[in-house]
């Protein structure tokens, strides 16, 4: 694996299950009474967010804890970022400090990419969501969920169709799991209005469709993202309820789907929008589970990138058969 | 700063020609032939292989003075200028205070005068604080000691048509020209980058090439409505070429430049996402640029104008969104030009010397300018080498500003000599 983790594209089939497979590893620490792993301990996690993102930042937050290591919060309502001090500063600061690990979230498309490359900073650079580029992390916790649902741990997603409707254009999370599903063999249908799509996205290794009701039956899973009100008024498409009748998952939509096939959304949700309330709360709707699939994944990232060689957990003793063999028991993460 | 010296060059290929003598004298060229001989005192130098071209003239240069002297100075700016082979630029407009009172552009052209490298033509704002809003004075402009022949709002698009319209006719009266920055606001709103495939990807706003059409179609339609000229700043696009190329087949006075970056850089580029190569208008594609450099060898595209835009380092050394949009090119032009047009055999020497220096001076009514090399003619000349090979290095510039995006890149050709009106500004390959 590469040294940070800045685009979907970094991570090969190899990469992208050793993640999914660690963090099955990690999921195990969740069920326990202490729910702490000494790997990281003295190492600093700096969470560097430019943007609010109250759920993506406690998620690592309590991630970068369970592994023991110490976490700086920098957020950049009220600290020196918001008198104007740059990205480049700001890292200088860090950089002092010791970080080990900066998990950035910015609105600019591209600054994890600029801070990873730039002479700035020593310390690893996990992407939390940049702009409307990239949200790796997002899209791997959703790959594990995925997995977990459709094809088993411990495997891939060969041949599992996964549609993913929205706000394309400003979306990082379709970004990122456009390339790391494909990557993990999954076939990927965009579904939006054609305004909500980029120029070029006929290049991507992906389909498209402007119409939802004609993917539904063959989608193994279909995530909905969230829409901001205020595309409306940039004319992205004429009023709510015309986005909801023609792109919102309802629960008679829901039906038409196969019978395994799940429901997700990466929140935070707008109930009413992009997805009623019937299908927010079905059980087939794995919003909440993502959440928590989230910390998993983000514990096996962030070990991965800041220590790696050594086995996660620690002693035989913390893990009775040391088994990663959960492949042969998918029942078990249900 | 001593003027009208004495120089023989030897052997120099004039317009890329066989090899010929040239004496100058008295700010003049005094003679072309064979076996010239060295007038008493005269400098000479050896220009076996080497090319003798009109100075450059340039459309369109940040100086940045007043007001950004912390990325350019008009001396700065202009010693870059001698360096790159020009002996005359045009100044734009967008400084602070913004060049739309005959004030401040006899400021820009007074201080020209002062730095004796290269002559500096003030372009004129079209409209107050480039608002677009209410028409600059623009014949106080024309009869001031600067003699405004160009105005532009340059950095902004003159979007209203109403007064784009107004604009058009009224400089007839002095024979002016408007030179418009093509970007429609609305299409634009937020723009990074050129939109395409590369645009999706990275998540970045694009802006579309409709948004510059869309303006170059509207304005050469008021041009010819008005029985005016419009000229088209930095032209990116393979449809605006279409465009321009539509409007002169009518007959109507519309005449266009193309970048150095845009004849050689595509937005493949910022996938780095280093801001070096945020400019406006955007780099474009593949197909964009084999288009420019086409067009500019059959003469659609009129001239190369750098966009000469220096930014301070820390505009630059940042996060792309964050990022200050333009490129230093004064050093560089005449290399790319080589580099995209004379080594690929789409344009000669004879046809650099129209597209950098004649028709650019023609357009912009400059006198003494884009002249023929010949006895009588004000000796502005530049001497270059076109067999040299050399890297590209930002520390080496005469610019205060190094945002260039040919830093470490292999170019050819170098400016051996510039002589403006007979004075060397550089010789050796160094400023004087």
């Amino acid at each position: 694996m590469k040294r940070h983790l800045i685009s979907a594209a970094d991570l090969t089939r190899d990469d992208a299950l050793l993640i999914l497979d660690t963090a099955e590893e990690m999921a195990r620490v969740a069920d326990r009474p202490i729910k702490k792993l000494p790997t990281l301990r003295g190492r600093t996690v700096v969470n560097l967010f430019f943007e609010d993102s109250t759920r993506t930042r406690i998620s690592f937050e309590a991630a970068a804890k369970r592994l023991s290591a110490d976490v700086i919060n920098f957020s950049a309502k009220g600290s020196s970022v918001s008198k104007g001090e740059s990205l480049k500063d700001t890292a200088l600061t860090l950089e002092a400090m010791g970080a080990d690990a900066v998990v950035l979230r910015h609105h600019s498309s591209g600054a994890p990419h600029r801070l990873a490359t730039s002479d700035w900073i020593s310390a690893s650079v996990l992407n939390a969501g940049d702009g409307t580029h990239e949200h790796p992390t997002q899209a791997l916790l959703d790959a594990f969920t995925m997995r977990r649902h459709l094809s088993g741990v411990g495997r891939d997603l060969e041949g599992r169709h996964v549609t993913i409707v929205g706000d394309i254009l400003h979306s990082r999370v379709a970004r990122s799991n456009v390339l790391l599903l494909t990557t993990l063999g999954a076939r990927v249908t965009l579904v939006a209005p054609p305004t909500l799509l980029p120029i070029g996205v006929g290049q991507w290794p992906c389909e498209v469709s402007y119409d939802l009701d004609a993917v539904l039956k063959t989608s193994d899973a279909v995530m909905m993202l969230r829409v901001q009100r205020e595309r409306m008024n940039a004319a992205y498409f004429p009023t709510e309820r015309e986005y909801a009748r023609r792109y919102g998952l309802d629960g008679l939509r829901m039906a038409a789907l196969p019978e395994h096939a799940v429901v997700m959304h990466p929140g935070p949700m707008n109930r009413g929008m992009e997805i009623t309330a019937e299908v927010a709360d079905s059980p087939r709707c794995t919003a909440v589970e993502q959440v928590a699939n989230g910390v998993s994944t983000r514990m096996a990232v962030l070990y991965l990138l800041l220590g790696g060689s050594e086995p996660a957990l620690s002693t035989p003793a913390e893990v009775p058969a040391a088994d990663t063999a959960g492949a042969a028991r998918p029942e078990e993460s249900k | 700063m001593t003027m009208s010296d004495t120089t023989l060059i030897r052997g120099a290929r004039i317009l890329g020609g066989p090899a010929q003598d040239v004496t100058i004298d008295g700010g003049t060229v005094t003679a072309v032939g064979g076996g010239l001989e060295a007038p008493r005192g005269a400098t000479v130098i050896e220009a076996a292989g080497h090319v003798l071209l009109p100075g450059l003239v340039d459309l369109h240069t940040h100086l940045r003075e007043p007001g950004r002297e912390d990325s350019e100075t008009v001396l700065t700016g202009t010693r870059a200028a001698a360096a790159g082979g020009y002996t005359a630029v045009h100044a734009m407009a967008n400084t602070f205070p913004v060049a739309d009172t005959a004030g401040v552009v006899e400021q820009v052209w007074r201080l020209g005068k002062e730095s004796g490298y290269c002559d500096v033509q003030p372009v004129g704002a079209v409209t107050v604080g480039l608002e677009g809003k209410q028409l600059a004075e623009l014949g106080a402009m024309a009869d001031s000691a600067a003699q405004v022949r160009v105005f532009s709002d340059d950095g902004k698009c003159v979007d209203d048509a109403v007064i784009m319209r107004r604009a058009l006719e009224y400089v007839k009266a002095f024979d002016g020209v408007v030179a418009q920055h093509a970007q429609e606001p609305r299409l634009t709103e937020g723009a990074q980058m050129n939109e395409g495939a590369v645009s999706g990807e990275l998540g970045l706003t694009g802006w579309p090439a409709v948004a510059e059409e869309s303006i170059i179609a509207r304005d050469v339609l008021l041009a010819a409505h008005v029985g005016s000229r419009v000229h088209i700043c930095h032209l990116s696009t393979a449809g605006s070429v279409e465009i321009v190329r539509w409007a002169k087949s009518k007959g109507w006075a519309v005449t266009a430049e193309v970048t150095p970056h845009h004849l050689l850089l595509t937005d493949e580029l910022v996938r780095s996402y280093d801001p070096v190569y945020k400019v406006n208008p955007p780099l474009r594609t593949e197909a964009d640029v084999l288009a420019l450099r086409e067009a500019l060898a059959d003469g659609t595209i009129d001239c190369v104008a750098t966009d000469h835009a220096p930014h301070p380092h820390e505009d630059k050394d940042c996060e792309w969104a964050a990022a200050a949009m333009g490129m230093v090119g004064l050093e560089t032009a005449l290399s790319v030009v080589q580099h995209t047009m004379v080594d690929t055999g789409l344009l000669d020497w004879t046809g650099v010397a129209d597209r950098m220096s004649a028709r650019p001076a023609a357009i912009g009514r400059l006198a003494g300018h884009g002249r023929p090399v010949a006895p009588g003619e004000p000796a502005n000349l530049v001497l270059l080498d076109p067999a040299y090979r050399g890297t590209v290095n930002p520390a080496g510039f005469a610019s205060r500003s190094r945002n260039t995006p040919y830093a470490g890149r292999e170019l050819p050709g170098r400016v051996v000599a510039t002589f403006l009106r007979g004075r060397a500004t550089v010789m050796d390959g160094k400023l004087v």
